[in-house]
């Protein structure tokens, strides 16, 4: 608990300082506030726009999260049909590849054309772009078995679904949860870019990515930095859910837990 | 019990295994009779395991006959227990659903699975961490789950490969004298694989000791020590003498 305290204590030392040579840089260099407006002024921005920024917030929270719970429902469901068998894996395994290795914002157009603008298209980047670690992760944990432990189920004439269910499927929880980790914060970033492209179907209502670009084009930069600083307590919050269901789940029986006891 | 031993309950004929071109295991005959704890032993690369996965049926033989209680190994595997090198516990599951997961496979029902568990966790002495998970056991109580686990399904053969070799001597020689403690109270036939000499000498009926390229049995030592084996026995003349010849007859193996 004191060492946790002392580490919060050290983040806001860090962020405090940071503000301070913010400041300090606006008074030495003289530059203007449509360029860099003042810690303060963001602070202002926050508060006077707060319903707009907390519109905006929550939008994306819909797409980032709507994504992401359906890569991973899709993920664990195609990992399975990839840990069947390695004729099904080397067929199919090069396009979770191509998920990951092909650019969003090349595809982002034709998702534009094919869904419309809006939500559902934001949500369908964020999916896209986030669903490959939980395939590649989900997988390796299914298949990384220990073969006396497949050997023991053998022993007693386990049937396929008990071998998936009582051992694969549980020993890949662990993995399961580093694909999340690593699809939560593309989540948000896929949802966010996505917003850039498709963000809103109507004037004036979006996502962060769609009033970063307004704010944008509008010059309010102090609105323009309230809403990053938006998008990074998102991409936290993503993180650190993601985090407590990994501590809520294993904390019990996986040796992590283990290791952060023991520091 | 004596008449009992003269049913085989493990018989191999001519069994030869090879891997990728490469015999592993040449023509071997071993008879196991109801009631015998025998132990391979050998050198590594021997092909001591090999048998015990023959046997288990978890691999097949490329030459030869493997019965056991007269049917073939696959099809005798509810009769059969394994206890592999590492405790192999599952451990997303308490002590408790450990020693119950053979019988949850089989499709015991959960009633049945809860006095069996809790008999046999009684019966190892680990009663009081049937709630915990295996990261909070030490070694030795990791086996002695893997060991309730393996009685669980009342097997009527018990394969088991160097189930002790990770742990400490005290620990190893405790736990010795505890699984022959159990095979007084429940009379199942063992195959037991060590690196030990010792330890081999201490636990059987009968020593196998095998040569090694290709693996092959160099010689069967029965052991006519005392019945019920404790510590003491470890001290005792006729003991240190077998130890000495099955050292022998190991270092003869390696010549071969």
């Amino acid at each position: 608990m004191k060492s946790r305290l002392i580490t919060l204590a050290n983040a806001a030392a860090v962020f405090a300082a940071l503000l301070a040579i913010w400041q300090l840089v606006l008074w030495i260099f003289h530059v203007p506030p449509y360029m860099l407006p003042s810690p303060w002024a963001v602070a202002r921005a926050v508060v006077s726009r707060f319903p707009s920024l907390v519109g905006a917030l929550a939008i994306t929270t819909a797409e980032a999260g709507g994504g992401l719970i359906a890569s991973v429902a899709v993920g664990v469901v195609i990992a399975l049909m990839f840990a069947q068998s390695r004729w099904v894996r080397r067929m199919l395994y090069p396009y979770t590849i191509l998920l990951q290795t092909v650019p969003i914002v090349a595809i982002a157009p034709l998702i534009l054309m094919w869904v419309g603008a809006g939500t559902a298209a934001v949500t369908l980047i964020a999916f896209i772009i986030s669903l490959a670690p939980v395939i590649a992760n989900t997988t390796q944990g299914l298949i990384s078995v220990e073969e006396n432990l497949v050997h023991l189920f053998l022993m007693h004439n386990a049937s396929p679904s008990q071998l998936l269910f009582k051992l694969r499927l549980p020993h890949a929880v662990p993995s399961l949860f580093v694909g999340i980790r690593i699809a939560s914060g593309i989540a948000v970033i896929g949802a966010i870019t996505g917003e850039l492209y498709a963000g809103s179907s109507r004037v004036g209502q979006g996502g962060l990515g769609y009033s970063i670009l307004y704010a944008s084009s509008q010059l309010q930069t102090d609105y323009l930095f309230a809403l990053v600083l938006a998008a990074t307590v998102l991409g936290f919050a993503f993180f650190f859910l993601v985090m407590f269901l990994e501590w809520y789940f294993l904390h019990r029986w996986h040796e992590s837990a283990r290791t952060s006891e023991a520091e | 019990m004596t008449e009992d031993f003269a049913v085989p309950e493990v018989k191999l004929a001519g069994v030869s295994k090879s891997y990728g071109g490469r015999l592993v295991l040449d023509a071997m005959d071993l008879c196991v009779a109801k009631g015998d704890f025998v132990t391979l032993i050998g050198p590594s690369g021997c092909g001591k395991s090999t048998v015990l996965k023959l046997i288990s049926g978890l691999t097949a033989a490329s030459a030869g006959t493997i019965q056991v209680d007269g049917m073939l190994s696959r099809n005798a595997r509810q009769t059969i227990s394994y206890i592999f090198q590492d405790a192999t516990l599952l451990p997303w599951r308490t002590v408790r659903q450990n020693v119950g997961l053979g019988l949850e496979l089989e499709g015991v029902t959960a009633r049945k699975r809860e006095q069996k568990t809790a008999a046999l966790l009684d019966l190892v002495g680990l009663s009081h961490v049937a709630k915990a998970y295996p990261r909070e056991l030490s070694g030795g109580m990791k086996m002695r789950v893997s060991i309730a686990r393996a009685l669980a399904t009342s097997p009527r053969l018990l394969l088991m490969d160097e189930p002790f070799a990770a742990l400490d001597e005290m620990a190893r020689d405790r736990l010795n004298e505890e699984l022959l403690r159990l095979r007084d109270e429940q009379k199942w036939t063992a195959v037991f694989v060590t690196h030990s000499v010792a330890e081999a000498v201490f636990l059987s009926t009968r020593i196998v000791v095998l040569a090694p390229n290709p693996g092959r049995i160099h010689a069967v030592l029965p052991v006519g020590l005392p019945w019920p084996r404790t510590a003491a026995l470890r001290t005792a003349p006729g003991f240190e003498s077998l130890v000495a010849r099955v050292s022998h007859a190991l270092r003869e193996a390696l010549t071969s």
